[in-house]
């Protein structure tokens, strides 16, 4: 199977307060249409791993390939691009722009990038939000909808450039079960749709039992 | 690659979210602009004012002849006591005339120099005014009158009669406005001269002039040069002073040592003679700028401190760009782009607000005595202190914005994000 994304001995301290070995020998690999999850007790390193994946991080040793591309030692701007371009991030908190519409927010990153005409663009996002069924919230302000539209809205936004990868920090640690539920089949509709590769961090056992695959962390090593 | 279109839409949601700290900012540089617009426009009219007042008055350079002792005592060309000390006494100023020697064609040589704008003879006397049984000192000035008002603004300083009528009228003066007051004369009133000699003259009062300096005007009238040289019982060739205007005015100290040189003559230029003016002049426009710039660093730390709370509220919002893929490069464009929208707003409103505030001033009355052809205050629209003005206001606004927006574009979104 190919791999979307692969790490190769990542380690990473922390230094303050004092040093510690957050994370050690990471080494595993996501491959292309797979739904994984994350789990793990809080402070075994699964989120600060997920944030090196996303490129966010680049506190790190060892190296990290996209798409068989290795990414460690890029530029800032260089990651910028490919956060932009291939991945797609979904927070625990929905972290939508606030004083922007749905549809705005959902356009932003596509505007960013930059490869299609506005109209294009536009129409692109009111696809998402339609797959997702919150098409009739598109003009809405961002802060006047409810907690699961948010999070539907802030996937449609990880969605909007085709990434190739769609990450999630706990993107239901802040839902109520029918929500988590609506997002949890989403996920699994896009895997199973459209092919895309999911990495999941989550405390919420049942999810990370309906994934794929469940990788275990326990401080700071995979161990399952 | 840069995406303007996308950075400044969100710049402007960010400004028209935040209207009331928008505004507050950019009245901060209006404020700013404005008063400096208005003061450098307030300030250098008046210098102007002044200058020029000073400028036409005063020739640029003054030929005559100073009454001084001879440098070299004649002990001091006799070869006897050549090894000695030599003392001398009460040394007494040597007696010279006061006519300037071959004036004339000293006039005419002058007149041919391509760098001279003009040059006119004038002759200066001691007299006295006589009204009833009194007697005034004071002097009389003969002069041509047409090249004066042509080389000065004397015109604008005779506020009775004309310069016309004094050149039309043999036994005409241009009386003082202090002595006309004293003697209760008007134009066309007859008043008596006497020279220091004795001899009386009736002359007929063909305008007032005045200075707006009473020590002159207490004192001064002026002639035509043949009516005084006549009074004097002198030739047609005697002439005590020569002003000289130049048609650049930077050319003078260099000009004057010349002509003292060629011509045996004393020789003071402008700049001599009004050292102490141009001190004035340089601390007014220092205060001037001094209170406008502080005035826009206060703007620029209001600016400074409001992009600085933005970014504080925005925190999250500048974490979710760049996890969706904004740069810090364009997080920092986003702020800069709002310090340099309200720099520029608040700048062009300072530039128009300043416009109208020295429209007003402009227009406020101001007259005095010292100034007749004033009635308003004066006011200097140079387009160059307007450019100054934007330019600065767009600097300051930069360099407010700078730091702030460097912060954020240093922000570390995972620290955001985790909440740590």
């Amino acid at each position: 199977m190919d791999l979307v994304l692969e790490t190769k001995n990542i380690n990473k301290h922390f230094y303050k307060p004092k040093d510690f070995h957050v994370l050690k020998d990471i080494s595993f690999g996501i491959g292309k249409g797979e739904f994984a999850s994350i789990m793990g007790k809080s402070g075994s390193g699964k989120s600060t791993l997920l944030y090196i994946l996303s490129t966010m991080d680049t506190d790190y040793t060892g190296e990290l390939y996209l798409n068989g591309e290795l990414i460690t030692g890029k530029s800032h701007q260089e990651l910028s691009r490919i956060r932009n371009e291939r991945i797609g991030f979904v927070f625990q908190f929905h972290y939508l722009l606030s004083e922007f519409s749905v549809l705005e927010n959902v356009m932003l990153p596509a505007k960013k990038l930059a490869k299609k005409s506005h109209a294009e663009i536009e129409h692109d996002g009111i696809e998402k939000l339609k797959m997702l069924h919150i098409e009739h919230l598109a003009q809405q302000r961002a802060s006047r909808i409810s907690g699961g539209e948010k999070q539907r809205v802030a996937i449609a936004r990880a969605l909007i450039n085709d990434p190739t990868i769609l990450m999630g920090d706990e993107p239901t640690g802040n839902l109520d079960s029918h929500n988590s539920e609506n997002v949890f089949s989403i996920f699994k509709r896009l895997k199973e749709e459209q092919g895309l590769s999911l990495l999941v961090v989550t405390h919420d056992e049942d999810f990370a039992k309906r994934t794929d695959r469940t990788i275990q962390m326990e401080d700071g090593r995979i161990i399952g | 690659m840069t995406n303007w279109k996308v950075i400044l839409n969100i710049a402007k949601t960010h400004l028209l979210t935040k209207m009331k700290s928008t505004a507050t900012a950019a009245l901060g540089v209006t404020f700013g602009i404005g008063a400096y617009i208005t003061l450098v426009s307030f300030m250098t009219g008046l210098n102007d004012m002044l200058d020029s007042l000073i400028l036409n008055q005063t020739p640029h350079i003054h030929l005559y002849n100073e009454i001084k002792p001879t440098e070299r005592q004649p002990v001091s060309l006799y070869d006897e006591f050549k090894n000695s000390v030599n003392i001398v006494h009460s040394v007494k100023p040597k007696e010279s005339p006061k006519k300037i020697h071959n004036a004339l064609p000293i006039l005419n040589y002058l007149k041919q120099d391509k760098k001279v704008k003009g040059a006119t003879p004038q002759l200066r006397a001691q007299i006295f005014y006589l009204s009833g049984s009194i007697e005034l000192g004071g002097n009389l000035v003969g002069v041509d009158i047409m090249e004066e008002t042509r080389l000065s603004n004397m015109r604008d300083y005779i506020v009775g009669g004309s310069p016309e009528a004094l050149k039309n009228t043999e036994n005409g003066i241009l009386l003082g406005s202090g002595l006309a007051q004293k003697m209760s004369l008007g134009v066309g009133d007859r008043v008596q001269i006497s020279t220091v000699k004795g001899a009386v003259f009736p002359l007929k009062i063909v305008g007032i002039y005045q200075s707006g300096i009473a020590d002159i005007d207490n004192v001064q009238s002026y002639a035509n040069l043949k009516t005084v040289q006549r009074i004097l019982g002198e030739a047609r060739n005697y002439i005590t002073d020569i002003n000289v205007k130049l048609l650049d005015i930077g050319e003078a100290p260099a000009m004057a040592r010349k002509l003292a040189g060629q011509f045996e003559v004393t020789a003071t230029d402008i700049n001599e003679a009004n050292a102490q003016f141009e001190t004035g002049s340089n601390i007014r426009n220092l205060i001037t700028y001094a209170v406008s710039i502080t005035l826009l660093i206060v703007a620029g730390f209001g600016i400074y401190n409001i992009l600085n709370m933005l970014i504080y509220e925005k925190m999250k919002d500048i974490a979710i760009l760049k996890a969706t893929g904004f740069s810090g490069r364009d997080v920092q464009l986003i702020f800069m782009s709002q310090a340099m929208i309200i720099g520029a707003v608040g700048g062009l409103l300072g530039l128009f607000i300043g416009y109208v505030l020295s429209r007003i001033i402009d227009n406020v009355r101001f007259e005095t005595e010292a100034l007749p052809t004033i009635s308003t205050y004066p006011i200097d629209y140079n387009i160059g202190y307007y450019l100054i003005g934007i330019a600065f206001a767009l600097l300051s606004t930069f360099v407010a914005g700078w730091l702030p927006s460097n912060k954020a574009r240093r922000i570390d979104p995972v620290r955001i994000i985790r909440g740590t």
